[in-house]
């Protein structure tokens, strides 16, 4: 991890660490606010638990979570689980069941489960005066809480149609922590404990959404093999029929009949995901031999090629029927492009339509949107702009970074 | 008289909002107006205030969350239009306002044989906020230096000295009237009863934080700020 050298200046404010660099993508006061802030936490112990150290979003916030927090006077902690892999059956089942897809659990697999967090309990240093645990996998971690410690449990998962049976099962364990916190609304359950509201975020200054120049865009694109020769229409999504990626192409050729422009539909390779797969030669015969359809599977690490994609497009679409959050379309919008996105999730939230972009439910409203925006250059620029700015002020990490504090905050009133 | 050092500076304190969700849901505007009735006051405050601190994106069609929701999931613009036209700073206190939009919504369910629901599917979803301050180091002690510092402050020490001191704080001049009013602040009460009206336009924070410069710089007569300092 890089190391910045701290200086300091007149008012005692300290500038060139990690933090000062956010100055210029920030909104104005933002970092003296997050060091004011911090003072009344500064030198609390806090502790991160989560299940991956690599890949995931979760992994990818604390990597960038972690250094900012320490800068802030907070010694923050990651500690990750340790599982077998019967263990990581078992959680993805959970997963899949708390996100309202019917599983069967069998009183071993919750038996396996707990006995999996009661070895990571011996394991894991737990001595800290605050802990964030993250998702469902390390929740009855809270067995073994450590006297007097404020627990968080976050859950960056969408629990709004939860399997009973699961859900009663990870509840008790969610009911003796301190709080939780949730990403939209509709995600939270009825708990007798305060859970918080918090959007997730994306950091400007990561390889995905920092600044490239048009000769690095370029550069990237013809590595991926697509033209820049006309306006890009781009979706970045994993291949899963949730996302829609055989709308997007039927919304791109009722496009294709009055303006000539590509798509590209950039997604994660999908070798170990059998429902992925059959959805990829679903796009693959739905694209047929359309020389501008690009269908690119990229592996996880593949960050600046997103970014230089997201560059590139003249519209990026996020065309869901169901979304957890959907942070793409922060990305996109962080690049200054209008999102057309499904009217569902977190999309809601990012997307103001007719400021930042559209939200459509069917192949016809993106069309119609997307139409719309190629024929009025100067609103889609006006749009564009928008979208950065509302990105700027909502969805930095910066202002997750606070909203963290601020739980820490409000939990540890009169506590220490 | 312009030149004038207070006895006690203003001290400048930001803040910021930490959501709670409730947990309570309404699809329509009978169950709307029951939870309104037993909500906690944070709530309705929330619920009527937080506009100011949201990004003008993403304000809603009317300035407070009830008469959005109303005009944009339950489609029904009139009651939309009913509650979008208060104005929470005629309010004194939370419950008043409470008072008035349940009055508002009774009223309005009473000539009506059906109950508006959410058409989009999408529930008005209750929340509560938790300010957390945090002083900002800064302060003033004449109105050139208080002038200047405010139009450079993080804004949500606007929103905090506004809209914070008058309703959860009981200030109803809000703190800069009230600072530029006392003996031992400024002691400058024309000044002080032209920017306690600023609360009262129904602009932004930005748009607060500009007039109330602007104000200053009548008195101190100071030329029109330069604007990219104001407007960003």
């Amino acid at each position: 991890m890089p190391q910045f050298p701290m200086r300091t200046v007149l008012g005692g404010e300290a500038v060139g660490g990690l933090l000062d660099q956010y100055r210029d993508v920030t909104p104005r006061g933002t970092v003296e606010f997050l060091r004011r802030l911090a003072r009344q936490v500064e030198g609390i112990r806090m502790l991160n638990v989560n299940s991956t150290r690599t890949g995931g979003g979760v992994a990818e916030i604390l990597q960038r979570l972690l250094p900012l927090f320490e800068e802030l006077g907070v010694k923050a902690r990651w500690e990750v689980m340790a599982g077998s892999e019967v263990f990581y059956r078992t959680t993805k089942s959970f997963h899949n069941a708390l996100q309202g897809t019917k599983q069967r659990i069998t009183a071993e697999m919750y038996e396996g489960y707990l006995e999996c967090n009661r070895d990571n309990a011996k394991r894991l240093d737990l001595d800290a005066e605050v802990a964030m645990i993250h998702d469902p996998q390390p929740a009855a971690l809270i067995d073994s809480r450590p006297r007097g410690a404020k627990w968080i449990w976050r859950c960056h998962i969408d629990l709004s149609t939860p399997q009973p049976t699961v859900w009663q099962f990870l509840r008790s364990y969610v009911v003796r922590y301190d709080a939780a916190v949730f990403s939209l609304p509709k995600f939270a359950q009825r708990l007798r404990i305060p859970q918080f509201l918090i959007y997730p975020s994306i950091d400007p200054l990561s390889d995905k959404n920092r600044e490239l120049t048009a000769e690095a865009v370029n550069r990237s694109l013809q590595g991926l093999g697509v033209p820049w020769d006309k306006p890009i229409l781009l979706q970045v999504s994993r291949f899963d029929r949730f996302k829609d990626p055989v709308g997007v192409i039927e919304a791109y050729r009722l496009i294709k009949k009055s303006h000539d422009c590509r798509l590209v539909l950039a997604g994660g390779t999908a070798a170990d995901d059998p429902e992925g797969a059959a959805v990829l030669a679903e796009v693959r015969e739905a694209a047929g031999n359309d020389p501008d359809i690009h269908i690119l599977l990229l592996p996880p690490t593949a960050h600046l090629e997103i970014n230089a994609l997201q560059r590139a497009a003249t519209i990026v679409f996020q065309k869901s029927t169901r979304e957890g959050f959907g942070l793409t379309v922060a990305e996109a919008m962080w690049k200054g492009k209008p999102v057309i996105g499904g009217a569902t999730g977190g999309i809601t939230v990012q997307v103001i339509p007719g400021e930042t972009g559209y939200t459509v439910s069917s192949p016809e409203g993106a069309a119609f949107y997307a139409k719309r925006l190629l024929n009025e250059p100067d609103r889609l620029a006006v749009m564009g702009r928008q979208a950065k700015e509302y990105v700027r002020h909502r969805f930095l990490i910066t202002r997750h970074l606070q909203e963290y504090l601020a739980v820490i905050i409000q939990l540890c009133r009169g506590a220490r | 008289m312009i030149e004038q050092r207070a006895k006690q500076p203003f001290r400048f304190v930001s803040c910021m909002e930490l959501r709670e969700i409730l947990g309570k849901r309404a699809m329509d505007e009978s169950r709307l107006l029951e939870i309104i009735e037993e909500a906690p006051a944070d709530s309705i405050y929330y619920h009527t205030h937080s506009y100011y601190l949201r990004h003008p994106y993403s304000q809603g069609v009317f300035p407070n969350d009830f008469a959005t929701w109303a005009a944009l999931h339950a489609q029904d613009r009139v009651l939309g239009e009913r509650l979008g036209i208060l104005d929470p700073f005629e309010f004194d206190d939370i419950e008043q306002l409470r008072v008035d939009i349940l009055t508002i919504i009774d009223d309005h369910l009473s000539h009506l044989r059906t109950i508006p629901r959410s058409a989009t599917g999408e529930p008005f979803e209750f929340v509560r906020s938790h300010v957390i301050e945090a002083d900002l180091g800064l302060q003033a002690w004449t109105l050139r230096e208080f002038r200047e510092t405010m139009a450079d402050v993080e804004v949500g020490a606007v929103y905090n000295h506004v809209c914070e001191a008058r309703l959860r704080k009981g200030r109803l001049s809000g703190d800069f009237a009230g600072w530029l009013s006392a003996e031992d602040g400024l002691g400058l009460p024309d000044l002080a009863a032209v920017v306690v009206k600023v609360g009262r336009l129904g602009l932004s924070l930005e748009g607060m934080r500009t007039r109330i410069v602007r104000l200053c710089d009548g008195v101190l007569g100071a030329p029109v700020p330069d604007a990219h300092r104001l407007g960003r």
